[in-house]
Parts: C-alpha cells; sequence; structure tokens
C-alpha cells in the first residue's frame, strides 16, 4: 500500500543557485498528486528530492524534512533504502537495452539479492499485469530485449520494473511526454489503477494530463510552491492569480 | 502579443454584446409596441428574432470549437461556460420579445381598455435589468451582476400585483377581460425576461468570482486570483 508524503521547508541548491525555496506540502496515500509549472520552475528538482536523487549531482545539496510514511527521508536513512521504497520513471523510457523483458523486470529484485526463482516468475508476471503489459509480452518474455518494445511499451515496462520492488510511492517526472496518444491514454489508465497500490507523485508538463490523473495538484513557479489544492479547484477556480496566469497560457 | 486563442476569446465576447444588443432592443421595442400600440414595432421585433436565432447558433458554435481545440482552463473554461448559458438567455429573452409583440398584435384588434396597472412601469424595470446584466458582462464585475439579482425581487413583486390587479378587473369588469389576459400575459413575458437578465447575472457572477450563486446559493466570498483574471479579460 502506498503512504503519505510529508514535506517541510525543503530546500535545494545546485551550486549557490537555489531551486527550491521553503516546500511544504502534505501528499495522501494511495492518491496522485500532480506537479505543473513552467520549465526551469523546481519541479522535477522537487520530486529528485523526494528520493534523493537531487544529492547525485555534482555540487547539489537539498535540506529540509521529508517524510515518507515513518521514513526520514534526510533523518538516518540511506538513499538506497529510501530509494527501495520509492520507485521512479523517467521521461525517456530507459529499458537496460541488453536485458530481456524479464531480466529488466526482475533486474531490482535481484540486485536486493532475490533469486527464488518461482517467485521471482510470479512477481515478474504480476509486475507486468500491474502494468497492462503482460498481454502484449507474455510470448517473449525472456527472447526479446526491453529495447525491442515500442516507446510506450518501453514506458509501461520501466513501471513494471519500478513497481517490482514493491515500493510505496511512484515518482514519475513526464512519463509520457515522449509518447502518442494512445501509449499516454494507457499509461494514465494505468496511473488510476496503480493508485490502489501506490502513492503517486507525477510531475507534467500537460494540464490537461494533470487534470485527468490527478486529484490533486501543486504549482510551481521560480522554485516557490505557490498553490496546491485539490485538482479540480486549481483549474477550475484558483486562489492565486500566478496559478491562474499559468494555467490559462499568459505565461509560461 | 495575444495568442489566437485569446482572440478567439475577445471574438466570442463581441459577438455576445451584439447578440445582447439585438435581444435588448427587442425588448425595448415590444415594450414599447405595447405602450403605444403600435403594429410596425411588432413586426420590426418579429423579423429581429431570425437574426437572435442566427447569431444564438454562431456563438454556440464557436463556443463548442474554441472548447474542443483549446480546452481551456479556470477563468477562460468559466467564461466560455457562462457565454453558451447566457447566449441561450439572450435567445429566450428575444422570445419572449415576441411573445409581447403577438399579444400586442392581438390587442390591436380590441378596443382600448384602461386597466389599473403600470405595464410601462414594470417594462422600464425589466429594461433596466437586461442592460445592466449586459453591463455586468461587459465590465466584468460582479458587483453590477449582484445589483441585478436583487432588482429580480422588484420585479415579482410588479408582476404579482399586476395578477391580483388585473384578476380583480376581470371579475369586476368582463367586458374587458381579454385586453385584462392580454396585459396579464405581458407581464407574464416581462417577469421572464427579467429571470433571464437574473440567470445572466448569475452567470457573470459564476465568470468573475469562480462562485455559483443560483437558486439563492448566496454570494461567495470573492477569490483575489479569480477576479482579478476576470477583469484582465475584460
Amino acid at each position: 500500500m502506498g503512504v503519505g508524503i510529508q514535506v517541510e521547508k525543503l530546500n535545494a541548491w545546485f551550486s549557490k543557485t537555489q531551486a527550491l525555496r521553503d516546500i511544504n506540502i502534505t501528499m495522501a496515500a494511495n492518491h496522485c498528486t500532480a506537479v505543473i509549472g513552467p520549465s526551469g520552475c523546481g519541479k522535477s528538482t522537487f520530486v529528485r528530492c523526494l528520493n534523493r536523487m537531487h544529492e547525485t549531482i555534482p555540487n547539489a545539496r537539498a535540506e529540509g524534512r521529508v517524510r515518507i510514511g515513518e521514513l526520514d527521508v534526510y533523518n538516518g536513512t540511506s538513499a538506497v533504502a529510501i530509494r527501495r521504497r520509492i520507485g521512479m520513471v523517467f521521461q525517456k523510457p530507459n529499458p537496460f537495452p541488453t536485458m530481456s523483458i524479464y531480466d529488466n523486470v526482475a533486474a531490482g529484485l535481484k540486485l536486493n539479492g532475490f533469486h527464488e526463482r518461482k517467485r521471482l516468475d510470479e512477481i515478474v508476471e504480476r509486475s507486468l499485469q500491474l502494468s497492462a503489459l503482460w498481454d502484449e509480452v507474455k510470448d517473449t518474455l525472456r527472447k526479446k530485449s526491453g529495447a525491442s518494445l515500442s516507446g510506450g511499451q518501453q514506458q509501461r515496462l520501466c513501471i513494471a520494473r519500478a513497481i517490482a520492488v514493491q515500493p510505496e510511492v511512484l515518482l514519475m517526472d513526464e512519463p509520457c511526454s515522449a509518447l502518442d496518444p494512445i501509449s499516454t491514454g494507457k499509461i494514465e489508465e494505468l496511473i488510476f489503477q496503480l493508485k490502489e497500490r501506490f502513492t503517486i507523485v507525477i510531475v507534467t508538463h500537460n494540464m490537461q494530463q494533470a487534470s485527468r490523473v490527478a486529484e490533486f495538484t501543486g504549482f510551481f513557479l521560480l522554485g516557490e510552491l505557490i498553490e496546491f489544492d485539490k485538482t479540480e479547484k486549481i483549474f477550475t477556480t484558483p486562489s492565486d492569480k500566478r496559478t491562474e496566469d499559468y494555467i490559462t497560457g499568459r505565461f509560461g | 502579443m495575444r495568442s489566437r486563442f485569446h482572440q478567439g476569446l475577445d471574438e466570442l465576447r463581441a459577438r455576445l454584446l451584439r447578440m445582447g444588443g439585438m435581444a435588448e432592443q427587442a425588448v425595448d421595442r415590444a415594450c414599447q409596441a405595447y405602450i403605444e400600440r403600435d403594429l410596425a414595432r411588432c413586426h420590426m421585433v418579429l423579423e429581429g428574432e431570425t437574426q437572435i436565432n442566427i447569431a444564438e447558433r454562431e456563438i454556440d458554435e464557436q463556443a463548442f470549437d474554441l472548447l474542443a481545440m483549446q480546452q481551456p482552463m479556470a477563468v477562460d473554461l468559466r467564461f466560455i461556460l457562462a457565454v453558451t448559458k447566457i447566449n441561450s438567455d439572450l435567445e429566450r429573452v428575444g422570445d419572449q420579445a415576441v411573445n409581447i409583440a403577438e399579444r400586442v398584435m392581438d390587442m390591436a384588434e380590441l378596443p382600448k381598455a384602461d386597466l389599473p396597472v403600470d405595464i410601462a412601469r414594470m417594462a422600464a424595470a425589466v429594461s433596466a435589468m437586461v442592460r445592466r446584466s449586459l453591463e455586468s458582462f461587459i465590465e466584468g464585475k460582479a458587483e453590477l451582476a449582484q445589483a441585478v439579482l436583487e432588482m429580480d425581487n422588484v420585479v415579482d413583486r410588479m408582476k404579482d400585483e399586476a395578477f391580483i390587479t388585473l384578476v380583480k378587473t376581470m371579475n369586476d369588469h368582463p367586458e374587458v377581460t381579454r385586453q385584462a389576459l392580454d396585459a396579464l400575459l405581458v407581464a407574464r413575458n416581462l417577469e421572464r425576461v427579467a429571470d433571464h437578465a437574473t440567470n445572466i447575472a448569475e452567470d457573470v457572477i459564476f465568470w468573475v468570482r469562480g462562485a455559483d450563486v443560483r437558486h439563492n446559493a448566496g454570494p461567495e466570498e470573492p477569490l483575489p486570483a479569480t477576479q482579478q483574471a476576470a477583469t484582465d479579460r475584460r
């Protein structure tokens, strides 16, 4: 099951440039939260701070409090342990090109020392079913490489790989920006179903997508969280004029 | 530079204003026709209805295109929804004007009767409501629209009073029953026009404030962002 996410006074920097300023936000378990905002507003940095990916960039650092369920992300928990509980899907599908479809999904589990064949088979099948890819690949699981799939299938494979390790949170950084409308529709449908099991945070430039998949939406601008509310409120009657101007295309 | 979408919204607004002007003129002409028993004005109202109907379809088509092609959000979405509803109300205002004009044409065949009701005063109040509801749309001001809502109670009272007076007249003077019935129906048509003006005002409040005040839901506190955004859209 998913867990809630609490962020308090989160600040992040790239060298001396501050990318996030005093972000406070609480994201509900088993719901999808969309993060929107113009390029450079800090939305990707924000999600990368949730699983401590931000600190992997040289001279980048973050301060503040992030709680994923009972885990304190920046106090006493290793980055590896954090990332085990938080799956991430990126803009561009990135399956391991030399691995089969099966091995792509099983990679995370194997890396964690899980090698029981029968159980692995079950988890791979279940993960591919959850990611709505099973029917399309079940006959070629071990024959075809992940890279041989279409873009949309590759992204669903990456989702299967992320959920195979049974995380509690799934971060998605513009997961559909490289996909056609049909593949996008499949991923969005998937997000809707995956919410039952995971807490989802999605970064998107596509406001229609945010309104379709997320119950809550946060609008970022210049490293600040300007507004956070129910998605329908944000897209119909936002409280802050900057949000209104952005979503109606008056800037950004 | 304004985007094509915002130009489209400006165009939609201009079309609705033109239609508003036609509907307002139709009501004024019909009322004047009633007061002066002027058949020429009645014919002008009937002829004008075609233009109003054409305008209604064009506005709906453009609003539909904008919704489908531009996927508007927030104040723009509320604006287009409000325009489609105001459009429908204006078309019905035009219908009521036609009803009044037809009633006047019917009355022209009857001897003139001195009825104890002030239809002209009611017509003036209703015309003012239509005009102010359209002004609130032009200005994007919820305060103006709010004032229209308050005027509706006055018109409702006028209609109720006219009803009581005219029924009594029909009882006391059966020889003017047809004239009194015509006047009663005109009062009812005017009250309907006032209801449409009220709907228009409610739609303006929805557009500007993002608040649904229909069915006595009560005015909500204006949201600074939405209020400002609607003001900017003017």
